[in-house]
Order: C-alpha cells, then structure tokens, then sequence
C-alpha cells in the first residue's frame, strides 16, 4: 500500500521535457480469472493523458475500456504493468487513497442521504471542517444547477439531475482526474446532447482531468480531447476526433467511427500525382498515395466527401458510376445509397442546399449517376 | 363510476376475510377479557377490570422474562443473522439460493421436533457438553438444559431465519455499486460499512427484528423443553390457563397485556430507528 514517488518529468526515453502525464499506464494488462478459464480484459496498454485533458476510451462492449477505467479508479488491479498518477506509482494502491473520483453509470447515489450529504460525503471522509465543506457543497451544486435541490432525496430527483448530483459528488472533490464510466447512456436524446455541452462547459471550467468511457462515438467525438479506440483489449487508434474521423489507422476504426464506404481493389498504375486503383467491381478511382503496380489497396471514404451528379465529373476527381439504389431524405441533408455492382454500394450524404426540384431530379430510385470525390479523400488503410 | 369501484370491489374478499377472522374474533376476545365467572356456570359480562389487575400482578414476573428473552434471542438473531444475509447477498455468487435454502432447512422439521432435538444437543452428556466435559474444558456438573441461556438459544435457533431473510432481502436489492462509491469518495472498508451499507439495510434489521422479536416473546415451546419449571414465558401460562385451567377471561386478559406491551415496545423500536427516514428508503 506505499506509494512510491519517482521523479517527475522523465519519458519512457529518459529525456527530461513536459511534467508527468496526470495518468499513466504502462505495460498495464488485466486477466480475469473464471474457475479454470482465463479471459483477457486488457492486452496490453500504454497511454499517458495529460493534465486537463478531456480523454476518452471509446469502443464496444467488451473492449477493456471500463476495464481500464477501473484500473485507474483502483477497484481492479493491473495483471502486469504500472498505473502512474501523477507520476507517482499507485499500482495496488486502494481506491479510497487514490485522488482520482468516479462518476458510475448507474450514478451509485447513496439513496439514504440528501443530495447535500451525498455531494458531502468525500469531504467528510477526508475530514474537511464544517464551514468549508457547506461552502464548497453549495459552490458545486450551483456548479451543477442543482442549488435548491440539496435537501432532497437522490428518490425525488429526475435522471438527468441524478446525474448531475453524481457528477458534483465526484468533483467536489478535487481530484486530479475524473473518471467517467458511460454517464450519459441512461438519458434520452435531448437530455443526453444538452449533458454533452454541460460536460465540456463544466470541465472547461475547472480545468480537470476527464477520463470518459463511452460506447458512443457521436459522443466521444463531440467532447473528447484526444481519443483512444478501444478493441479486443488494445487500443487500436489514439489521437485527436478529426485524425481519429478523417484517418482511422485500421478497418475497424474505420467501421467503427462514423460511417465509411470500404472499397477493396488492386494499384494498377501510378502517375504523376499518385495511383490509379482498379476497384474488385472493375471500376478505377485514384489515390494521392503512389504505390507500386499490383499492391492490394483497401481505401475508405467518408460519406460527406462524395459528389452525386448526373452529369459525368471532371476527369482529374476519383469518379464510379452506379445505380442509387436507396435514398434517405433527413431535412438538411439526404443520404443516398449506390449500388456500384451486386457487392460494392455506396453511401453518399448530400446537404440538401439545392433546390428541392433539382435534388429530386438527382434522387430518384434506380437512376444512374456519377459519384466522384478528391483523390486526397481516398483514404489509404494501412494493411 | 365502476372504474373508480373496481379497486375497491377487488379489495373487498380481503377486508371480508380480515373483519371475519381477526377483527371478530379480536373484539369477542376484549369482551371475554372482562367477564365473570367460570366455565361449568357460564361466563357473564361484568367489564370486570380485575382480569387485567390480575394478569398484571401475578404474573409480572413471567411478561419481563418473556421480553428479556425475546430480546435476548433477536439480539442473537441480529449478531449471527446480519452478517450471514451480507455475506450471501455480497459473496453468495451463483450459489445464492443454494445458501438461502441451507438456513430455511430446518424449516422443513417441524417446530416441536427440532427444539426436542435441542435437548439432545445441550443435554448435559450430550455431543457438545460432554466431549467438552471429556477434554476438560468443562466441569463435570456443569449445564445448560434448564436455565435462561438454554431457552434463549433454543429461540434464536428456531427463528433466525426470520431475521436472515428480510435482511437479506435488502441488501440483495440494493445497488452494490453504492459500496464501490465509498471507497472511491474515501471511505475505508470499515467506513463504507457503517455510513452506507448498514444505513441502507436497516429496513431489513427493522422488518427482522419484528419477525423475530414478536414471536419468541410470546413462545411457549422453547420455555417447555428447554427451560424447566423455572423460565416459564408468558405463552406458557395463557397456554395453562386456557387448555388445562379452561379460565379464559384471565388468559384473554394477560394475552392483551402482552399485545399492548409488544406494540408499546414495537413504536419506541420504530421511533428510535427513525422508521419514516428507514421507510423511505424502502420504499424507494
């Protein structure tokens, strides 16, 4: 249970440069252990997140994020490898003595305390005197809008302000990190996207750590600093949402983030300004990469990028021909589906900025039409 | 109009039944407890108050012996139940059932048999006392049988399941990651223990200590087997009273005394455990 400090303000490399991440996992793995069977949470991680980052852990169920999560809080304890706060080891370290503070998913409100004692609780266990504790309580619950509330049951409260009472209870605190595990997914819609701004008003506010897991890659995207795709245990892409959107560093990432037209063929020619690509369909588009002829090519391309038309586009643009096979008319933009051959469709967003008659000349089912797109918005997965 | 009814109509089969068998047989009782007389010449309505001076005076001794008993016998309950409900409901896993089932077997022995079979048990040669007397750890005079303790862990014995259950029954309920927000906001193991858990459950400890607090003060069987002629319990005198003396406006009498102090002791029980906050939470 000692926390050994190390000395702040070393990478892995041994250079002195910024302070020490405000977390930092390395070589962290995590087994569970099931009668004889054995099951991996986490395969193998190293991530550092920086102080007043708004971090998230996105990926399906089952990725290892609320895993990894967990490990930070201290409720589980890494198989193999180091948890650093702050650049002090807390690996088996409990959570009670770890400054890092948790919002749960189902809030884990204590539902025989007033709000006020709820928010109060972490104060009193770390013997806050009096005076200050009613001060920052009530400092936090106006935080959250939650002012008048604090004589209430957690039983009185709506969910969205149980919510909210979980999050003042976890900040009151101080911690140097918020961990928050999927805290929005029990809101409906509205409630949910207000939460979101709220989220990020508030961290922006008091500048914490935030650590979010989430299932949710709208949100993830809408909130997040920086990013890590979770799957199987490891993280498949880390960066920011625009890298993680516009170069997802895998085929899941790709599928995963948003929605991405795959498209599998082979380098057939390179030229000047990068290489022609024969689609499996038969088709050709181009790429801005130059690669060496026959090299099999899987591109992914963002649904936004594309151009529908009926008119044959300019030659220099990466262009298909195709059926649409499908459209989806969503107000301020629709979404066509076009189908290139019997396995390759393509899904184009259109923003509806036309006139309605001249969108619906293009939109019509089973009509031929010409899709292009950049060269640059081809984007090359790596195999 | 019939919509509004229908609850009530619903409703109906069982205030029938409750007027009929309790409320009936409730105010016959008052009645017969102030009456005159005796069962070969008839007994008449006398509102003879004497039957509860009577009950009161003579057997004084029994009513406390018998609360001290139950007491005696929850608080037991309350000390070996709380702490097999937690561990079931926390660390029972899939074997939950399984382990509620192992405390409701003695249930399915009949009640008589099983305090029979206490005697044996603490019967002053029996497997317990004599193997401690073999190896020294007792005096050969020593014993059990017949005396308060006897009586009280014979109680405990046959109604602890009463006292696992409700407890159980909430902090299975309960949401377990309460315990986790705790230890997360600071609280030591301890900490989380007596600020969280135990606060939540105490609607359990209420409902357990009722279930089991009523019913072994007004025993009789424990007192009979275990106890000897020097711990009878209230039960066993209105049992004498009305099977074997056939005087029945006194036992009538002495039964209302010990319902008026049962419900005496059950509101200061509820007011001291803040029932309305404990409610509350149950209720949630």
């Amino acid at each position: 249970m000692t926390a050994t400090t190390e000395a702040p303000a070393t990478t892995a490399a041994g250079t002195p440069s910024l302070p020490a991440p405000a977390i930092s996992l390395a070589g962290v793995t995590k087994n569970f252990q099931s009668g004889r069977e054995s099951f991996t949470a986490v395969g193998g991680l190293d991530l550092d997140i920086q102080a007043g980052e708004f971090f998230s852990l996105l990926g399906p169920s089952g990725c290892g994020k609320t895993t990894t999560m967990r490990m930070i809080a201290g409720f589980e304890e890494p198989t193999t490898g180091v948890v650093r706060l702050d650049g002090t080891d807390v690996t088996g370290v409990a959570p009670n003595h770890r400054d890092v503070n948790m919002v749960f998913q189902s809030y884990a409100l204590f539902p025989h305390l007033s709000v006020a004692d709820n928010v109060a609780f972490g104060l009193k266990r770390k013997r806050v005197g009096k005076a200050e504790t009613d001060r920052r309580v009530a400092e936090m619950l106006s935080l959250v809008e939650l002012g008048d509330h604090g004589s209430r049951k957690p039983s009185q409260l709506s969910g969205g302000q149980r919510q909210r009472v979980a999050l003042a209870r976890a900040l009151v605190n101080q911690p140097r990190a918020l961990l928050l595990d999927e805290p929005l997914a029990a809101l409906d819609l509205k409630l949910r996207q207000a939460m979101q701004m709220e989220l990020k008003r508030i961290q922006r506010d008091i500048g914490i750590t935030f650590i979010y897991v989430t299932h949710d890659q709208g949100e993830a995207l809408t909130m997040s600093d920086r990013i890590a795709v979770m799957n199987g245990g490891y993280v498949e892409q880390l960066g920011t949402p625009a890298e993680i959107y516009e170069r997802p560093a895998t085929r899941f990432v790709a599928e995963f983030i948003g929605t991405s037209n795959l498209l599998t063929g082979t380098a057939a020619a390179t030229t000047a300004d990068g290489t022609d690509v024969r689609l499996d369909c038969g088709q050709r588009v181009r790429i801005a990469e130059r690669l060496s002829e026959g090299t099999p090519v899987d591109i992914t391309v963002r649904p936004e990028k594309i151009q529908l038309s009926t008119a044959p586009p300019d030659d220099s643009l990466s262009r298909v021909r195709g059926t649409v096979s499908d459209t989806v008319y969503l107000g301020s933009s629709t979404h066509y589906t076009v189908r290139l051959d019997t396995d390759t469709e393509i899904v184009v967003f259109q923003q509806n900025d036309r006139d309605l008659s001249a969108a619906d000349a293009i939109a019509g089912r089973g009509s031929e039409v010409w899709l292009s797109w950049r060269p640059t918005h081809s984007y090359l997965l790596p195999s | 109009m019939r919509r509004k009814l229908t609850p009530y109509l619903l409703a109906l089969p069982g205030w029938a039944w409750l007027a009929l068998f309790f409320v009936v047989p409730l105010a016959g009782m008052i009645s017969l407890s102030l009456t005159s007389g005796n069962v070969i010449t008839g007994f008449t309505q006398t509102f003879n108050v004497g039957n509860y001076v009577e009950a009161i005076t003579t057997y004084s001794e029994q009513l406390v012996r018998s609360l001290l008993y139950g007491l005696g016998a929850t608080l037991i309950c309350v000390a070996i139940g709380y702490p097999a409900a937690y561990w079931i409901a926390f660390h029972g896993g899939k074997h939950k059932s399984t382990y509620l089932l192992l405390i409701l077997l003695p249930f399915f022995v009949s009640f008589v048999l099983r305090t029979i079979s206490w005697k044996f048990t603490l019967s002053d040669n029996g497997v317990v006392l004599g193997t401690l007397k073999t190896i020294g750890l007792l005096p050969a005079d020593f014993s059990v049988l017949n005396t308060a303790p006897a009586v009280v862990l014979g109680l405990a014995y046959n109604f602890l399941p009463f006292m696992v259950l409700p407890i159980y029954a909430v902090l299975e309920r309960m949401d377990h990651r309460v315990v986790e927000a705790a230890h997360d906001l600071y609280a030591s193991k301890l900490q989380a223990f007596l600020r969280v858990v135990l606060p939540i459950s105490l609607p359990g400890v209420f409902a357990g200590g009722l279930m089991t607090f009523i019913p072994t003060t007004a025993d009789y069987v424990n007192a009979s087997v275990l106890g000897g002629p020097g711990n009878t319990m209230i039960g066993s005198i209105i049992k004498t009273q009305y099977l074997v003396n056939n005087d029945y406006p006194i036992a009538a009498a002495i039964t209302f005394v010990l319902m008026a102090v049962l419900l005496i002791g059950i509101f200061s029980y509820a007011r001291a455990l803040g029932t309305e906050r404990v409610m509350e939470v149950q209720a949630k």
